[in-house]
Formats: structure tokens, C-alpha cells, sequence
């Protein structure tokens, strides 16, 4: 054996080999299940799922190194993921001449100029008792100042904004290739990460999914009513793929293409994280999530090394959203639903094996498909029982389809619960004592 | 002075509204957390049911309330409040119960009551719809107007029916609350059992009755909240997590596991939010000549628009964990 | 109560408690390695030890907050080394935790009330009674537990205990971190406690004074008991003095 391998050195001296039956049952019957529903749907649907799985699957790693890496419950997914779709719109759209052939570039510029010196000014402000201010005083003017400042920023912001609206539509794209958009997507999204996380992550553990699930709202709150920047619920589309779209190769190829380059980016991410996650770096981070009392011995980096991994976590979101909206082509802020966008990534990490990379994976794939397939079953049923129902003389409800979604909501708390408390640690549950 | 009828009318009388509301279901959270360690997030749904169970119990039963004189849904508050109650109080058997038997972490609980609003939310959805209904089904909503007798004053300021409900019911809730957490012994027993769960136990109290109590009131506290806003303007089903932000702040603001902090937060984010959305231009106006000639006020001098609402108590809930986590009241447990 | 009076109890009737091999602990690893201890009805008992020896975790398997994994516990005969605390405390067994003995948000009287939770038509005479054991909290009734300094707390811890009318009632470390006097104060009202009929088992620092007073000793090193015999006779004993009460 050993000359035959002679390059393997085991990572982990604790860890035994074994065959991974479990793995491998699991995902071989996951590739029936695929292929079952390319014999179904046909190859074009079925390669569109594929691909949205695949997006999913970067969100569920997202969310498999915060709650699974570190603990870190964040129930606003769908904003970050919101941020990636909104930054893969706004580099990848063409450049809209009515905006930036007119003057009001230079007039939103100014806006937040004002604004960046206004919030210099406040700041500066708010440091007056170095100089020595009466404490008191120095905190109401700062506040007064802020206040005042604050509406008069605001107010010119709507001017603008709304001459913006009324003239050029919206500021349009940026006419960038989109992988563009969805780095700075990635970006955002951990820059809105670093903001939420630095406050909460000292804090209970609750605070920290009190703030996501707000910040995500507004964020959506933002993104639906700005229409000077996204159109709002006008919606933007088409968004171009960095890829041949089905124009020139037609569906199912286009996808296929698509579908490969979403798994050379997951497989980077897998691979990344996987070397962290064995590297000193991950090591601290099971230390941490494991025993939290022991870790805190090695002092205050335990909150630093959280932030990091909140950080990252989103960052995978805002890519993950990025690539699933230029895939969509569609930049739609009412689609952005917590269902889809945080509840489903949930249920795929608690089902796949919280902090368990492949288990993440399989979830995502398996849910996914779940999830896609559900809704022609629940209408085939519904119409099933409608028409026997009407054949015995029942009057059924007419919004069939609105109802179907409803009971998607139902199914997908009900798979909450019941996996946390029979299979709390998933299909593929995650070795926690390995790094003994 | 019509400006000022104008303010009382939208910033008094309406951020008293929402924070009566909001008071209300941020007792129910934070007695819920101060009890069981963990934030409920199935609350506003919660609120939704029992205002839910108030619309059919009105829609089986509308000519109730025209017999007697008072609008229908009041007469059927009491029971929505113990169905919802016994919701409440299930949904711990069902759900919660075995997760805290198992041990989990209170992060797990909250995601096991995630679970449990996606499954409420489908339910009431499924049978409701999404789209609004007034909780007045055979009635109808009286609105009084008080003239002020002030010379000028020609627009009055204007109270509806169901908020002077409203305020009345805000105040027999908080005095009912403060009688039996300081009076009752099983009040007594809950503060003892949110200072010191094992001491509780070594004292003899049954800890799982003081969870049922805890249950029992937070959904009765719910259904009134629910119902008191779906009177207010109308049952929305679907308005979930816009509640819950703005309750959660409400408990964090007063102090986790605090009841009369959680009031004081209520209405502190209540009030926040009907500044906040109010264009201050109303009142600035009339001083429009004495301001000099350059200064001209924009039309509208919001601070946010209403569909900006949400941003309000987030706000706030991120000032107060900067600045001081354990709340304005210092709560017992962060 | 003089030590070198002889026990009580009747020879017939069964010891207030008895403990023979207990093994138990936190997780299924076991802290108590078998430990033995028999306390007769108004006999004042004393665990002392070193830090760790598992004092703390005797007095819990005692009154069921952890896992009893071999051996068994008797109350007046019975067993119970499977009861919930709530179940001990109506049988007559009342405990005051090392640390954290009090709830702080709660006023004294309210404190105290919890005591006699399951017993709510005593309040009023056992209120009467706990605060002529301990005068100060009389004056104190109407303050937060919070509030009080360490001595008045620990009489809070204990006084609540005593509302539901014990039997048996488990002490931890009652005197730790008073100053002399107050500690004096302690066991003299553990002294007066014990002679209006209460059985005490109580953990102990202050080793040589507790003992003074107590009717049986126990000294527990690695979860197993070293010595046991009368108070007395363990203070008067050369190996107990030089290994365990500092010379
Ligand atoms: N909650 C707990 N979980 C796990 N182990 C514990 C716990 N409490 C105590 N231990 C362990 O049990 C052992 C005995 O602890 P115990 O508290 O009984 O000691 P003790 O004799 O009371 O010491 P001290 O005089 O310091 O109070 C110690 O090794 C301790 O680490
Ligand atoms: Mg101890």
C-alpha cells in the first residue's frame, strides 16, 4: 500500500480511514434522482435546475461555515444574496446614455459628496471634548448636526433621484462583464457582514439573527424602492452571461456551458475551503465552535476569528446571489422572498450536515430538487383532487397556485423542525471531534 | 394650529398606537426569553393567529357585536386569546420541549421557532389568504372627531373607535401584568425562575408549569396585539417579519427579559418610528417667512418614507447594541 | 448540641439519610467513587476536603441534581436517588447551592416566599420564624436579594430553604467568604436550626470549626470517603489534622 501511495501522509493522525458508504449511497442516489429528471422534464429544464442548484449550493456553503464552521445562526440570507443579484445587474447591464449623457452624474456625485462630508463633519463633531467639550454638549450638537444634516443630504438625494427616474428611467449598468458584478457582489455582501457581525458577534447568539433577518428587509425594502437605481418592481432584464447565451447555442448547451463554469467556481470554493479548514487557521475554528469555554482561553482573537468566518460566509452568499441572478437574467428585488432565498439555504445545511462541506453540497442538490419537483406534484395533485373533487359536485378553491405556494411554506417549517430534532446533525453529519 | 392637530394626530395619537401594539408583544418576547433563554421568532405569527381566530370567530358570528354595542371582534378577543393560548402552549409541547430536553443550544430553539412561523404562516395563508380583511365584518368602524376650542383650529383631531379600545386595553394588560408578576405566587415564581432557573427547582417550583404559564400568557398577550392592530387598519396575514423586527427592538431596548422595560421599548420604538416617517415640513412651514430668503424647506423633510419603515427599529436595535446591550433597563440576561 | 452526646435517635428507627457507594458525576464520567454516609434525624453532618474532592457533587447527587450511576441514597428508609428535586423538597429536604443561593431581582420576603412554594398556607408562620432566626432580614424584607452583602445573602439562601420546613436540610459552603464574625453568626444559627429539629449536612471550608459542632464528619478526598467518625474524634485525630485541617 504504502509505496503504491506514496505521497499520502494522513492530515489528521485521529482520523481513520474507512470506505464512505454513506456518501457514496447518498449521492449515487442523488445522480438517479437527476437523471430521472432529465428522463421526465427533458434536458433543457433539467440542466436550468442543475444550474440553480448549483447557485444554491454556493449560498448553502455560505451558510454551511457560519452556523456549521462557527455556530453563527444568520437568518437574512436573502439579503446578501439580494446585494450579489443587484451588483451582477448594475456591472453587467449596458450603459444607459440617457443618465450619464446628461448632467446628473455629476449631480448624484455631488449628493454624496455632500454626504461623505457631512458624515466627516459629524464625526469630527462627535471627537470635540478631545478639545475639551462638555461631554453633554458635544453629544447634542453632534446629534443636532446630524439630524439637520442628515435631512438636508436626504433631500437633495430625492431631488436627484427622482429627476434621475423622471429623465434617464434608471442609472443603468455599467456594461462590465458580469463576473465583475459578482465579486464586487461578494464584496458587498461581506462588507454589509463585517457591519452586522461586528456589532452582534460579542453578543448573544439570538442578536446576531435578529440583525440579519432585518438587515435583509431592508435591504430588500431598498432594492424594491429604489427605482432610480434597479428599476424597482419594473424589474431589469435581460442580463448578459459571461457565457454564449441560448440565443447562440440554444437551451440545454448554453446551460451546460453556464452549468460548467458555476462548478469550476464551487470546486475553487471547495477546494479553498477545505485547505483553511484543515490549516491552523480551521483548526481554531472547531476549537472554537466545539468548546467555546476552552477556545475563550486563548483570548479576545475568538471574536476576531468569528467575524472572519461571518465575513466569508457572506461573501460566498453575495457571489452565490450574484451568479443566480445573472443566470435568472433578471433582476427582480419582489422575487427575493425569505422562503426561497433563506429557508431553503437553511434547510439545505441542516439536511446536508451542518459544517460538513460535501453533506452541504448534497443537501443543496437534493433539496433543490425537491423543491423544483414539489411544485408541478402539489399543482398535479390539487388538480387531481379537483377534478375528482368536482366530479362528486365539490367547488374547489380557484387560486389553486397561490395555494400550492402557501403549502411549500408549511412543508418547508415542518422539514425545520422535524430534522432538528430527529437528525440534528444531518444526512452527512460532520465529524465534530476529529480535531480531538 | 391646524399644523399641530396635525401632529397630534399623526405622530401622538399614532405612535401611541403602534407602541401600545408593539408593547404588547414585546412583553410576550421577553418574558419568553427570560423564562426559556431564546428569541421567539414564531411571535409575530403568533399575533397573526390570534387576530386570525378573532376574523372567523366574527365572520361565524357578526351580529354579535351590533346587539351589544361593541364591535364584534372585542366580544371574541377572550377567546381568540385562549385559542391562541393553547397554540402557544402546544406548539412548546410539540416543538420546542424536546429540543430543550435534548440540551440544544438557544440558537437551535431559535431555529426551531423559525421553523415554527414558516409553518403558521403556511397554515393561516393557506385558509386566509394573503391579502387583507377588516376585522369589521357587520359593524362598522366610528370615528370621533374632537373640535379643539381654539380659534384656528379648524381641523379636529381624530381618534377611531378601536383605539380608544386600544389604549384602554394597553392599560389593563400592563396593570394586569404588574399585579400578577409582583402579587401572584406563580408570577413571583416566574421572575424567581428568569433570575435563577436551578435555585427555582431546588425551591420546589415545577418549572415546566411556570413554562405552560409563560406560554399561556405570551399567546394570550399575542392575540391582543394581533387583533388590536388588525382593528387598527386591517388583518394583513403576511405581515410577519415587519412585525418582528420592531417587537424585538421594542425587548432589546427595554432590556431582555424585563416586562416593563419591553413596554417602555414598545413605545420608545413606536414613537421612533411615527417621527421618523413624519414630514416635518407640516410644522415648519408656518415659519416659512422668518427663515431667510435662500433657505427654501424641500416639500418633503421625512426622515424616511413609510416604505423605509422597517429601517426605524433596526436602527434603533443597532444603537442600543452598540452602545449598551443589556438594554435602557439593564436586563437581566444577554 | 455537644458532640460527645450520644446519638439521639432511636436505634430502631431508619437514618434520616443514608448513602451507601454512591458513584455518579456530571457526564457519565463519575466524580464520587463510591461514598458512604449515614446521618441520624437532628445530627448535624460535616463533608470536608480538599478543593475538587467532589463535596459539592455528594450534596447534589443527594438531592437529585445529577446522576446517580451505582450505589443508593435513602431517605428515612426510602430510596430516592431517582427524584426530582421538586419531589425531595416535598419529602423534607431543602438545599442551599454554594453560589448563586438567592434570586437577586426578588426581595428578601419574596425569596423567602419561593421557599415555601409548595407549602403556601405556611408562609405567614414560617416567615415569622425564619426572621427570628435571622433578625437582620426582617429590615430587610423589602429589598432586593441583589442588594445585600454577602452574609445577608447567605441567610436569605438560607433561610429560604428552611420556609418548607425540612427534615434534612443540605448546606454548601455557608461561610465561604465571610469574615470571622459573620462566620461565627452562621454557625450559630446553623447550631440553633439543628436543635429546633432540623437534620443539617453541610460542606465545609472552615474545617475546624465545622467540625466542632458536628455530630458526624466526613472527610471526601478523590470522590471517596477518608475518614469518618464524630466530629469530635476526627479533630482530635493527628492524621485528619495534618492532611486535611492544616496541622
Ligand atoms: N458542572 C460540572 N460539570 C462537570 N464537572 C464538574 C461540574 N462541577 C464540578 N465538576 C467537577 O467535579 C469535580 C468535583 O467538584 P466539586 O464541585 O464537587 O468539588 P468540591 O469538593 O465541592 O470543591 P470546592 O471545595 O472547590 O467547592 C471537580 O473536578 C470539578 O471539575
Ligand atoms: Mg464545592
Amino acid at each position: 500500500m504504502n509505496n503504491r501511495h506514496p505521497s499520502y501522509t494522513p492530515v489528521d493522525s485521529t482520523v481513520t480511514r474507512r470506505f464512505p458508504v454513506r456518501e457514496v449511497v447518498l449521492f449515487a442516489a442523488l445522480l438517479v434522482a437527476v437523471l430521472g429528471v432529465y428522463a421526465i422534464m427533458g434536458a433543457a429544464y433539467s440542466t436550468r435546475m442543475l444550474v440553480e442548484a448549483a447557485c444554491y449550493a454556493i449560498l448553502a456553503l455560505g451558510l454551511t461555515i457560519q452556523w456549521g464552521y462557527a455556530g453563527q445562526f444568520n437568518a437574512g440570507v436573502m439579503g446578501f444574496v439580494a446585494l450579489g443579484g443587484f451588483c451582477a445587474m448594475l456591472f453587467s447591464v449596458p450603459v444607459n446614455d440617457a443618465f450619464w449623457g446628461t448632467e446628473l452624474p455629476g449631480e448624484l456625485g455631488r449628493v454624496l459628496l455632500y454626504g461623505l462630508a457631512a458624515i466627516v463633519l459629524v464625526i469630527g463633531v462627535s471627537k470635540l471634548d478631545r478639545f475639551g467639550m462638555p461631554k453633554l454638549l458635544r453629544t447634542v450638537l453632534a446629534v443636532a448636526l446630524a439630524v439637520v444634516l442628515y435631512l438636508v443630504v436626504i433631500s437633495m438625494l430625492r431631488e436627484v433621484t427622482s429627476e434621475i427616474q423622471s429623465r434617464a428611467g434608471f442609472v443603468g449598468g455599467f456594461g462590465l462583464p458580469p463576473w465583475t458584478g459578482w465579486i464586487v457582489g461578494g464584496a458587498l455582501a461581506g462588507g454589509v457582514g463585517y457591519f452586522i457581525g461586528h456589532i452582534c458577534l460579542g453578543l448573544r447568539s439570538d442578536y446576531l439573527a435578529i440583525a440579519t433577518l432585518g438587515i435583509a428587509e431592508i435591504i430588500k425594502a431598498f432594492l424594491k424602492n429604489s427605482d432610480w437605481l434597479t428599476r424597482g418592481t419594473a424589474t431589469v432584464s435581460p442580463l448578459p452571461w459571461p457565457t454564449p447565451g441560448p440565443s447562440a447555442l440554444g437551451f440545454t448547451l448554453s446551460r451546460a456551458i453556464y452549468l460548467s463554469l458555476t462548478a469550476v467556481i464551487i470546486a475553487v470554493i471547495f477546494f479553498l475551503l477545505h485547505r483553511a479548514y484543515h490549516a491552523p487557521w480551521g483548526r481554531m475554528i472547531r476549537a472554537i465552535r466545539d468548546n467555546e469555554v476552552s477556545a475563550a482561553a486563548m483570548g479576545k482573537d475568538i471574536n476576531k476569528r468569528r467575524l472572519e468566518i461571518f465575513v466569508l460566509g457572506c461573501i460566498l452568499m453575495g457571489l452565490g446571489g450574484g451568479v443566480l441572478g445573472t443566470f435568472n437574467s433578471l433582476f427582480d428585488p419582489q422575487g427575493y422572498l425569505p422562503l426561497n432565498h433563506t429557508f431553503l439555504v437553511l434547510v439545505m445545511v441542516i439536511l446536508g450536515g451542518p459544517g460538513n462541506n460535501l453533506g452541504t453540497l448534497f443537501g443543496a442538490v437534493a433539496v433543490y430538487i425537491i423543491w423544483i419537483m414539489s411544485e408541478p406534484l402539489a399543482l398535479f395533485i390539487m388538480q387531481l383532487v379537483a377534478s375528482l373533487g368536482e366530479g362528486a359536485g365539490w367547488q374547489m378553491p380557484t387560486n389553486l397556485e397561490s395555494r400550492a405556494l402557501q403549502a411549500r411554506v408549511l412543508v418547508i417549517g415542518m422539514l425545520i423542525t422535524i430534522v432538528l430534532r430527529f437528525a440534528p446533525r444531518g444526512l452527512l453529519p460532520e465529524n465534530i471531534k476529529s480535531h480531538g | 394650529m391646524n399644523e399641530l392637530v396635525f401632529f397630534i394626530n399623526n405622530v401622538l395619537i399614532a405612535g401611541s398606537v403602534t407602541g401600545s401594539i408593539y408593547a404588547i408583544g414585546a412583553i410576550g418576547v421577553t418574558l419568553i426569553f427570560s423564562i426559556m433563554r431564546f428569541a421567539h421568532f414564531a411571535h409575530a405569527d403568533m399575533m397573526t393567529f390570534g387576530a386570525f381566530m378573532v376574523l372567523l370567530l366574527t365572520t361565524a358570528f357578526p351580529a354579535l357585536g351590533p346587539a351589544i354595542g361593541v364591535p364584534t371582534a372585542l366580544i371574541m378577543l377572550p377567546l381568540a386569546m385562549l385559542l391562541t393560548a393553547l397554540l402557544a402552549v402546544g406548539i412548546d409541547k410539540a416543538f420546542y420541549k424536546p429540543l430543550r430536553a435534548h440540551g440544544v443550544k438557544p440558537i437551535v430553539l431559535v431555529i426551531g421557532s423559525l421553523g415554527v412561523t414558516l409553518m403558521l404562516q403556511g397554515l393561516i395563508r393557506l385558509f386566509a389568504g394573503t391579502s387583507g380583511q377588516s376585522l369589521y365584518v357587520d359593524d362598522r368602524k366610528e370615528i370621533l372627531r374632537i373640535a379643539l376650542p381654539f380659534e384656528g383650529a379648524r381641523a379636529p383631531i381624530v381618534v377611531t373607535e378601536p383605539q380608544l379600545y386600544l389604549f384602554v386595553i394597553t392599560i389593563v394588560c400592563v396593570v394586569a401584568l404588574a399585579l400578577f408578576l409582583n402579587r401572584s405566587r406563580l408570577g413571583k415564581a416566574m421572575r424567581a425562575m428568569s433570575d435563577n432557573p436551578e435555585l427555582a427547582q431546588a425551591s420546589g417550583i415545577n418549572t415546566n408549569t411556570i413554562v405552560a404559564v409563560t406560554w399561556v400568557i405570551a399567546g394570550g398577550l399575542a392575540a391582543i396585539a394581533g387583533t388590536l392592530l388588525s382593528l387598527d387598519v386591517t388583518f394583513k396575514p403576511d405581515l410577519s417579519f415587519f412585525l418582528l423586527l420592531p417587537i424585538f427592538a421594542a425587548a432589546i431596548v427595554g432590556g431582555v427579559g424585563h416586562p416593563y422595560g419591553a413596554i417602555a421599548g414598545g413605545f420608545v420604538v413606536g414613537f421612533a418610528e411615527t417621527l421618523a416617517v413624519f414630514n416635518w415640513n407640516v410644522l415648519l412651514r408656518p415659519f416659512q417667512d422668518s427663515f431667510p430668503a435662500w433657505l427654501e424647506l424641500p416639500s418633503n423633510l421625512a426622515f424616511v418614507g413609510t416604505e423605509y419603515k422597517i429601517v426605524v427599529p433596526f436602527f434603533i436595535l443597532v444603537a442600543i447594541l452598540v452602545w449598551r446591550p443589556t438594554g435602557l433597563f439593564k436586563g437581566k440576561v444577554i | 448540641m455537644s458532640h460527645d452526646a450520644s446519638p439521639p435517635s432511636p436505634s430502631n428507627a431508619p437514618p434520616l439519610l443514608s448513602a451507601r457507594g454512591v458513584h455518579g458525576g456530571y457526564g457519565s464520567m463519575n466524580i464520587l467513587n463510591g461514598v458512604d454516609m449515614t446521618l441520624h434525624a437532628d445530627e448535624v453532618g460535616v463533608i470536608v476536603g480538599p478543593n475538587g474532592a467532589g463535596k459539592s457533587t455528594m450534596l447534589k447527587a443527594v438531592f437529585g441534581l445529577l446522576n446517580v450511576n451505582q450505589g443508593e441514597i435513602l431517605l428515612s428508609g426510602e430510596p430516592i436517588q431517582n427524584l426530582a428535586p421538586n419531589q425531595l423538597v416535598k419529602r423534607g429536604m431543602g438545599f442551599v447551592p454554594q453560589e448563586k443561593n438567592v434570586f437577586p431581582s426578588l426581595t428578601v420576603k419574596e425569596n423567602l416566599e419561593m421557599g415555601a412554594f409548595l407549602k403556601p398556607q405556611n408562609v405567614k408562620r414560617m416567615l415569622e420564624q425564619v426572621y427570628e432566626f435571622f433578625p437582620p432580614l426582617r429590615d430587610k424584607r423589602r429589598q432586593p436579594a441583589g442588594e445585600l452583602s454577602g452574609g445577608q445573602r447567605q441567610m436569605v439562601a438560607m433561610g429560604r430553604a428552611l420556609m418548607a420546613e425540612p427534615t434534612l436540610l443540605l448546606l454548601d459552603e455557608p461561610t465561604a467568604g465571610l469574615s470571622p464574625l459573620y462566620m461565627n453568626e452562621i454557625f450559630d444559627r446553623v447550631k440553633k436550626i439543628n436543635a429546633a429539629g432540623v437534620g443539617i449536612l453541610m460542606v465545609e471550608q472552615n474545617a475546624k470549626q465545622a467540625l466542632a459542632i458536628a455530630d458526624k464528619g466526613f472527610v471526601l478526598a478523590a470522590g471517596q470517603n477518608r475518614f469518618t467518625d464524630t466530629g469530635a474524634a476526627l479533630l482530635a485525630d493527628p492524621d485528619v489534622a495534618r492532611s486535611f485541617l492544616g496541622g
